[in-house]
């Protein structure tokens, strides 16, 4: 079984994003980049299935500029057997990864496509839901338990008020919640046999998907600053100005 | 421009985001209509009737549907979006679960989590975990939106729509629901209570948090929140989680108890209207978001705090 995982890069984090003065976007020069982490959550739960001897290779794949072959190298360090970079300095919507993605599908023909739920960039959430329409395939999405079988899969998925439990027929697509695992971290000797693992590049622009944003950008702004706060000293004193000042309780 | 409003329900009771979800409509068109797709749903559709400036109650009736399977209710919604504009859905797990499938078969961006609408193709949405607004223009003909439900008021009674039943589409095909589990609770639901209390990894384990914030909420009437770690380790339910992927919230009063209010849960609350945290570490990051703060152990506090309250007659 194949499994194809799409994995971005994205501000690490632990970083606390900073709007730009000229409120075109957020000011990325200098600032450490990460997997995002339910991709890395992705990758994890994509090599723990390979190394249950359910799935015989892992392919990711990511979609972004020529730095993303570090991302990739990440994933190849984690377990990942070879990597592919759609490269592009655009950075595209969720529906054009999803049309990018596609296209990969169409030539690496994976099993099943385990994925991030949400790039904590964007924070869309959007991708794989896209991906599933545009193929076809069924989707199980904010996975925290995934059974790997022929032909199928059986996904514990964390929704509103509790859990489901869902089978989706293969191929399909499966979105990684924070509860599936927890990632490894990758070891030196590990990082080092990475390095010479395949990592094939391609043009985004030569698999004929129109990159072009819907959405644009009128501007991006900090949001309101909350007003400062005071420390109280006893719990009496907090019920107080709960009561009288705030006028909440 | 007509606009249609997907229904958050459990095909039992209308749930209050959908009429949030409504005043979001509503500041793009007058002519807005309700779907509820569900199974056994009649009085769900009956309630969402009685918005205030509703138009007409679309309800929509199968097995699939009222599993909630994203395949089914895309599939549904699709055809439907021919007499539409837009499809506003409230951003819950549900919603965001079958809303980007339908802007991918319409060839359109889904606009995730609006907290507020400029104009008919304008709108605002936090990024990067709250911590930037993106103002945003679509090109799109056809808008496809998810709304967090938490930015808006809710539309109030006494509209009086018809309801007309139409079918239920073709379902989920490669999709087989299982089974599910949800919480039952007599508690008001985290994202539509008015106090929220919720704790965190220094609880230290499942049975101190139930003994420590549980008592606290009764009192307050309030729902029960935690951090991701404290979800992680085991202290409370997944679906209790606050944070940026977790569950938004805005109550009137937020209270934080040993959670230190990393980037990633401050998304999660920080509009609350007041926020209170109790941490014993003074240099915590919640403090700063903070109206009142205790810096001291929870563990003498919170009692202090029960004695306190009931002493206020609370
Ligand atoms: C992709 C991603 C998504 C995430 N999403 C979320 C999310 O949605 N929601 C979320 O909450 N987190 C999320 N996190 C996790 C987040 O980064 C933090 O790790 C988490 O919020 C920490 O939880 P905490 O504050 O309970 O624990 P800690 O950070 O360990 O804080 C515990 C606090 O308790 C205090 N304390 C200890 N003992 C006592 C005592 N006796 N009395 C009083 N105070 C005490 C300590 O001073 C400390 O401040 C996410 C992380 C990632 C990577
Ligand atoms: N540029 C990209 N390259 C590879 N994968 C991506 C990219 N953008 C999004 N994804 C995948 O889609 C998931 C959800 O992203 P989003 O819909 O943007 O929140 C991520 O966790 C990734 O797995």
């Amino acid at each position: 079984m194949k499994v194809l995982v799409p994995v971005k890069r994205v501000i690490d984090y632990n970083v606390k994003a900073r709007v730009k003065a000229d409120q075109t976007g957020i000011d990325l020069a200098n600032v450490k980049m990460s997997m995002n982490p339910f991709c890395e959550i992705a990758v994890e739960e994509a090599v723990r299935q390979k190394e249950k001897g359910v799935v015989t290779e892992v392919v990711a794949v990511s979609i972004g500029p020529v730095q993303a072959q570090e991302t990739l190298r990440t994933a190849l360090a984690m377990g990942a057997d070879r990597a592919i970079l759609i490269q592009t300095d655009a950075d595209p919507e969720p529906l054009a990864v999803a049309k990018l993605l596609q296209a990969v599908i169409a030539q690496e023909n994976p099993d099943v496509v385990i994925m991030g739920k949400q790039a904590i960039d964007g924070d869309n959430n959007a991708t794989g839901q896209m991906l599933s329409a545009l193929l076809g395939w069924p989707q199980a999405t904010f996975a925290n338990a995934i059974e790997l079988s022929a032909g199928k899969a059986t996904v514990c998925r964390d929704v509103d008020g509790g859990i489901q439990n869902v089978d989706v027929a293969l191929p399909a697509i499966i979105t990684a919640d924070l509860r599936l695992n927890e990632p490894r971290y990758a070891s030196l000797p590990n990082i080092m046999k990475a390095k010479k693992k395949p990592l094939d590049i391609t043009e985004a622009a030569s698999l004929g998907v129109d990159l072009a944003p819907r959405l644009s950008v009128v501007k991006v702004t900090e949001p309101p600053k909350r007003g400062g706060g005071i420390k109280v000293e006893t719990a009496a004193d907090l019920v107080n100005k709960l009561k009288t000042e705030a006028g909440v309780l | 421009m007509a606009v249609l409003v997907v229904a958050d329900h459990d095909n039992t009771s209308l749930k209050d985001n959908t009429n949030k979800t409504v005043t979001a409509a509503l500041a793009l068109s007058n002519d807005v209509d309700i779907l509820v797709a569900g199974s056994g749903a009649k009085g769900v559709a009956d309630a969402a009737a009685k918005i205030a400036g509703v138009r007409k109650v679309l309800l929509a009736e199968s097995d699939s549907l009222g599993q909630g399977l994203a395949e089914a209710v895309e599939a549904l919604i699709v055809p439907l979006m021919a007499n539409y504009d837009a499809v506003l859905t409230p951003a819950t797990s549900q919603g965001k679960n079958f809303s980007p499938r339908i802007a991918a078969k319409l060839d359109v961006a889904q606009i995730s989590e609006i907290v507020e609408v400029i104009d008919g193709s304008t709108f605002v949405r936090p990024i990067y975990a709250g911590n930037a607004l993106e103002t945003v223009k679509s090109s799109d003909g056809k808008k496809v939106i998810t709304v967090r439900a938490t930015a808006f008021k809710a539309a109030g009674e006494g509209g009086s729509a018809a309801v007309e039943v139409i079918g239920a589409g073709p379902g989920a095909g490669k999709t087989t629901f299982v089974s599910q589990q949800l919480v039952k609770s007599a508690r008001p639901e985290l994202t539509a209570a008015k106090i929220v209390v919720s704790g965190g990894r220094a609880m230290g384990s499942a049975e101190e948090f139930q003994r420590v914030i549980e008592p606290l909420a009764d009192k307050l009437g309030a729902a029960v929140g935690a951090s991701r770690a404290a979800v992680d380790a085991g202290y409370a339910p997944n679906d209790y989680q606050v944070g940026q992927t977790g569950k938004v919230v805005a109550p009137e009063l937020y209270v934080a108890i040993g959670i230190s209010g990393a980037i990633q849960h401050l998304a999660g609350m920080k509009d609350s209207k007041v926020i209170v945290a109790i941490n014993k570490d003074g240099d915590a990051p919640i403090f700063q978001v903070a109206d009142y703060g205790l810096v001291a152990d929870y563990k003498a506090a919170v009692p202090e705090l029960m004695d306190a309250l009931t002493a206020a007659g609370v």
